[in-house]
């Protein structure tokens, strides 16, 4: 070991990470989660928590081993980051409990009053013929939902989470839709090159399979119906793939200036060597049709990472099960890889844990990082009739090879592309 | 660590109850009210409506209108008043390398469909089939992207093809002084040359008053200027219609394609503390130190006319800021949470720029938490 001090390619900091945690619908923690990926199991089910009558599509990966009182989106998200967060500062060893020693970055689902608040406020009203919002101000003004405001207000969780683990100065709660959980990685390793902190707590978290969110995606035809097996639903990149499956769960991870990290004798699990992001302003949903801007995100990934594309050993995919996701990933990829495509390994989390949205860019990093760890790459479940049109080497069954640099894609709606190089050692 | 850039503002935009641009939001500075104050659309609540807009001027197509909720359509038009604002709106190639960052909460409920939908619960036989029934039948498809946060940012790339990469920051005022502070240590560092940073807040929608009066943070009560809330009942805040937005940009940047600096933007500080008697002085009067602030000309208050954060927010200024003019957001545009942050930048940038102040101070606290300090001087 040398004094030399751990810069990257660009002689920037190199942000490690020393922590990491993870919740979905397939257990908590690593060593649930990373048995039940590696073995294909899905967590993909019925949905138990609300009635599904009449609705096209009755199954998701929702978490049911953890709940809130009352059962909210804002509240099972916080549940999930906490346990999420809670074992990456306990692996990390950072700092004290309740006093982590740097900044919080948080992506955390858009929040709103959900339906049996204003079923309780509308009855609270006592109103008896139309409803209207005049009726719910009047409710809200008796000062017995008070609690309420905090619950449903969208700096809170950021909030109670600092108080938690005692993070430093002022949280940011973020989202850029489906990409959240990246977003969120890369402002601490923004902050962290800066030398701004030394350490910052990453977290993507979402809990918001409830009917409105549900329907408000199966309106725009997003989600799959293939409710029969429900385990079946989720088929990246095959030919028969007809939409996403809603998920849950949360990923957090710890990072630090690794000079900080080695100075306090922590085990480093990994790196974050680059992270990329390109805007598209091409339409609300859809991407570019020359997929020109997913491209340049994970181009700009590689640059960051001063890295070349033939360093990549695979690819965690964002790969939803949409039609349009998986055929505009599948030629980004192509356009940056060139020919190696048809051999480099691609695989899909999502097969298994379904999609969760605001978490996924930080629950399918942990488990990059975990890819990192075993040498093992979890599979795409459900590849069952490959899609011609899509020439990648999806994985099928987890496969045993060196992996010493992932790529990780999360793309979203309203035009946002991120992509983050992780890898076991620095460039 | 490498030497720290120059950060300037060359764009400015605003809309909100004044009306828009700079000129007349400088009008409205010194009024003692906001200029328009609706009491009966929402009573029992005052608003403060933002001004009638020409919406075509800033985004042409009538298909792209009809795709966003009014909170969406505000901050899209502030967003091209910026660009315009910094010459840059012809200039593809920049805006194609102009990173984003907004600061908002979510969109509009319908609220008929929502009405309506509790009024048939309260007899249906089965609540859940019923509830599944009509979300799926009366909700817009298109809804749900006038409501995610960041499609005000999705938007702004598609009107405006700012397309550099966008984030979305939530979490009422302190979203607003973390998006201003993450942009200029971005822009500083060399991480970035150029941003658009700003928010948007539309108030004439009832469901958000649902929510502010849970807890008691809205003012049922005709205007009384921010910081004469003091008294038993006069606490709370009146919501207002506005969006801000700034083209921020390294200084060399902004010299080098010949734009004219309106103001500089200082290190922006802000934290979170947890609030007991006193907390709020201390904090302010923290972040004051550490932004470099001596003696400014002006101080542009987010004060929201909660109590007791308020009066502790006047005592310290008084004390930072001894003889400087104070003046509150919440007397100008009334109060637009996220937004309240640019907005004061925006106001302050103007003042240096249009009126020859040497530094100004914003202070913006939230109503629930966040203390946050920005300061902009001249060029």
């Amino acid at each position: 070991m040398t004094n030399r001090s751990l810069r990257d390619a660009k002689g920037r900091p190199l942000v490690a990470v020393t922590g990491l945690g993870i919740v979905t619908s397939l257990g908590q923690g690593q060593a649930d989660n990373w048995a039940a990926l590696t073995a294909g199991r899905s967590g993909i089910h019925a949905i138990k928590r609300f009635p599904t009558e009449g609705l096209r599509t009755r199954i998701a990966g929702t978490v049911d081993f953890l709940d809130t009182d009352p059962l909210v989106a804002p509240a099972l998200s916080q549940r999930f980051a906490e346990e999420a967060a809670g074992e990456a500062i306990a692996q990390a060893g950072i700092g004290r409990p309740g006093d982590f020693p740097g900044a919080l970055f948080i992506a955390v689902p858009p929040v709103e009053i959900e339906w049996p608040q204003r079923q309780a406020l509308a009855e609270a009203s006592g109103q008896n013929g139309p409803i209207t919002y005049t009726d719910l101000q009047r409710a809200a003004a008796s000062r017995r939902f008070d609690s309420w405001h905090d619950l449903f207000i969208f700096g809170t969780v950021a909030d109670h989470i600092a108080e938690r683990f005692g993070t430093k100065g002022s949280p940011i709660s973020l989202s850029t839709a489906c990409s959240s959980g990246a977003t969120a990685i890369q402002l601490g390793v923004e902050a962290i090159r800066r030398g701004e902190v030394s350490a910052a707590l990453c977290i993507g978290t979402d809990g918001s399979v409830n009917p409105e969110s549900l329907i408000r995606f199966s309106l725009l035809s997003a989600l799959s119906t293939q409710n029969d097996p429900p385990e079946g639903a989720s088929k990246p990149f095959s030919k028969n793939r007809d939409g996403f499956v809603m998920g849950e769960g949360a990923g957090a991870l710890v990072l630090e200036d690794a000079d900080a990290a080695r100075a306090r004798g922590a085990t480093i699990l990994g790196y974050v060597l680059g992270c990329g992001e390109k805007g598209d302003g091409f339409h609300r949903t859809r991407s570019s049709p020359d997929g020109a801007p997913g491209i340049a995100a994970i181009r700009a990934a590689l640059d960051d990472a001063g890295t070349a594309p033939d360093s990549i050993d695979t690819v965690n995919a964002h790969g939803t099960s949409t039609p349009e996701n998986d055929k505009m990933e599948a030629m980004s990829c192509a356009a940056v890889f060139g020919d190696r495509i048809r051999t480099l390994p691609v695989s899909s989390n999502k097969s298994m844990i379904g999609h969760t949205l605001t978490a996924a860019g930080a629950v399918e990093a942990v488990i990059s990082l975990l890819t990192l760890a075993h040498g093992r790459i979890p599979p795409t479940i459900n590849y069952a009739v490959p899609d011609p049109a899509i020439p990648l080497d999806i994985v099928a069954q987890a496969r045993d090879v060196p992996v010493r640099r992932v790529l990780s894609n999360s793309f979203g709606f309203g035009g946002q592309n991120t992509c983050l190089v992780l890898a076991d050692e620095p460039a | 660590m490498s030497t720290l850039r120059d950060v300037v503002v060359t764009g400015i935009g605003l809309v909100s109850c004044a009306g828009e641009g700079v000129a007349a939001h400088l009008a409205a500075l010194g009024a003692g009210a906001p200029a328009r104050t609706d009491t009966e659309s929402f009573a029992p609540y005052t608003v403060h409506p933002v001004a009638p807009l020409a919406l075509d001027g800033q985004i042409p197509k009538k298909s792209d209108q009809r795709q966003m909720e009014p909170w969406q359509r505000l901050g899209v038009y502030a967003a091209g008043l910026a660009l315009d604002s910094a010459g840059v709106k012809a200039d593809a190639d920049l805006k194609g390398r102009m990173h984003l960052v907004v600061a908002c909460g979510g969109g509009e409920r319908d609220t008929g469909v929502d009405g309506a939908i509790l009024t048939g619960l309260r007899e249906a036989a089965d609540p859940g089939a019923y509830l599944n029934e009509h979300l799926l039948n009366d909700l817009r498809p298109t809804l749900f992207l006038a409501q995610l946060s960041n499609l005000l940012a999705g938007n702004i790339g598609i009107v405006h093809g700012v397309t550099g990469a966008s984030r979305t920051f939530m979490g009422e005022e302190a979203s607003g002084t973390d998006a201003l502070r993450i942009a200029q240590a971005r822009i500083a560092s060399g991480q970035v040359d150029c941003m658009l940073v700003g928010g948007s807040y539309s108030a004439e929608r009832p469901d958000v008053m649902v929510i502010h009066e849970m807890g008691g943070y809205l003012r049922a009560r005709d205007f009384r200027p921010v910081f004469e809330r003091g008294e038993p009942g006069e606490a709370g805040f009146i919501l207002g219609s506005a969006a801000a937005f700034l083209v921020l940009e390294a200084s060399e940047h902004a010299t080098a394609r010949g734009a004219r600096a309106l103001a500089r933007l200082g290190p922006v500080a802000s934290d979170l503390t947890r609030r007991r008697p006193g907390s709020t002085e201390a904090s302010l009067s923290a972040l004051w130190a550490t932004t470099g602030l001596e003696a400014p000309d002006a101080v542009i208050s987010a004060a929201t006319g909660v109590q007791p954060v308020t009066v502790e927010e006047g005592a310290a200024l008084a004390r930072l800021a001894p003889g400087a003019a104070v003046t509150a957001l919440g007397d100008v545009t009334g109060h637009t949470l996220e937004t309240a942050a640019p907005l004061g930048a925006a106001l302050a940038a103007a003042l240096v720029s249009e009126r020859g102040l040497g530094e100004v101070a914003i202070t913006v606290v939230g109503h629930r938490r966040g203390e946050g300090v920005i300061r902009v001087m001249a060029a």
